[in-house]
């Protein structure tokens, strides 16, 4: 019973955390429209804090991130759109702040790569498959 | 019979493709960013100074000589590693204009007083403005600038003997030649 109430506990804290942080987000970048809101927040998953690399725009705590947070921001509340500020910020960083980098020549490989690979397993496994069904039909 | 011996060393050769990106990993640093600066101007500012609020200045202060642009903060452990190479730059006359990174004014000027003032003239970044324009991402940062005001070069992270030699000398060579 005492475990149950245990857990019972640990994942009402951990609901209320996850509102919390939510209503934590609102009071301090306060925006006009839900529209802008959600913008501002799906723009913040897309972009990548550049000091840790792994973590995005609305994750970070250095000071970098915070900074970038505060422009994203700003650029929102002015109703700037998506590109204009994604354009912004790649002026800057490069691709690098996307996790999502273009379709350009110099990331080709990296989009197509994986279908060029699979051509090539598949075309070995073709070749394999008929010498096999060939060895067999010799030993019988 | 030939073509299947072709197909046979095709894992072999995905294998090496594979060897050789990987040793290649091992090498590269990913937090070293190619700047999309390079060849562009300096973005424009005007800041106040730091050992003289009442003052300011533009990226105007150095149009006509080649010279570096080292963002620099006294908060940043890294930049006491780098300053004293700075201050060996000074002594052979090279040109460094500083910009002090989200600093507290006070902090900043006991900094130079402790570990020395390699620059010419240093414009106070207190909100990170002008280092999101440049398109900082760490401190230090030293870029490269050539007399239109174009910036040529830049390294992030400290400056030492060995990159001064083989990344910059090169190059402010070459802008001096084609003044010439």
């Amino acid at each position: 019973m005492f475990r149950y109430c245990k857990v019972k506990w640990a994942a009402s804290l951990f609901l209320l955390l996850c509102v919390a942080n939510v209503s934590l987000a609102n009071t301090l970048y306060p925006l006009p429209s839900k529209r802008q809101d959600a913008q501002f927040e799906h723009l913040l998953k897309e972009l990548r804090c550049l000091v840790c690399q792994n973590q995005d725009l609305a994750d970070s705590h250095a000071s970098l991130a915070e900074d970038l947070r505060l422009q994203v921001y700003e650029m929102v509340k002015d109703g700037k759109s998506d590109s204009e500020i994604v354009n912004y910020l790649t002026a800057r960083y490069g691709d690098f702040i996307l996790f999502k980098p273009p379709v350009k020549a110099i990331t080709a490989l990296l989009w197509f790569g994986p279908f060029l690979f699979l051509a090539l397993g598949l075309s070995v496994a073709w070749r394999f498959r008929g010498k096999q069904t060939k060895e067999v039909e010799l030993s019988s | 019979m030939m073509k299947t011996g072709f197909f046979r060393i095709i894992p072999f050769l995905i294998f090496l493709i594979l060897m050789f990106f990987l040793m290649r990993g091992l090498t590269l640093d990913p937090h070293k960013l190619p700047s999309t600066k390079i060849g562009q101007a300096l973005p424009a500012f005007r800041l106040p100074r730091l050992l003289d609020e009442t003052q300011q200045v533009t990226e105007a202060f150095l149009r006509g000589k080649v010279h570096l642009v080292n963002i620099w903060a006294s908060w940043c452990d890294a930049c006491i590693d780098e300053q004293f190479f700075l201050m060996q730059l000074k002594s052979q006359g090279v040109l460094i204009f500083g910009i002090n990174y989200k600093d507290r004014s006070k902090q900043a000027v006991h900094w130079l007083h402790t570990y020395g003032d390699p620059y010419l003239m240093i414009a106070e970044d207190k909100e990170g403005k002008l280092a999101i324009d440049l398109g900082v991402y760490g401190t230090p940062e030293t870029f490269l600038v050539d007399r239109e005001g174009r910036i040529r070069y830049r390294h992030v992270g400290i400056l030492n003997e060995s990159l001064w030699e083989t990344e910059f000398l090169p190059r402010m060579k070459e802008l001096d030649k084609s003044r010439v």
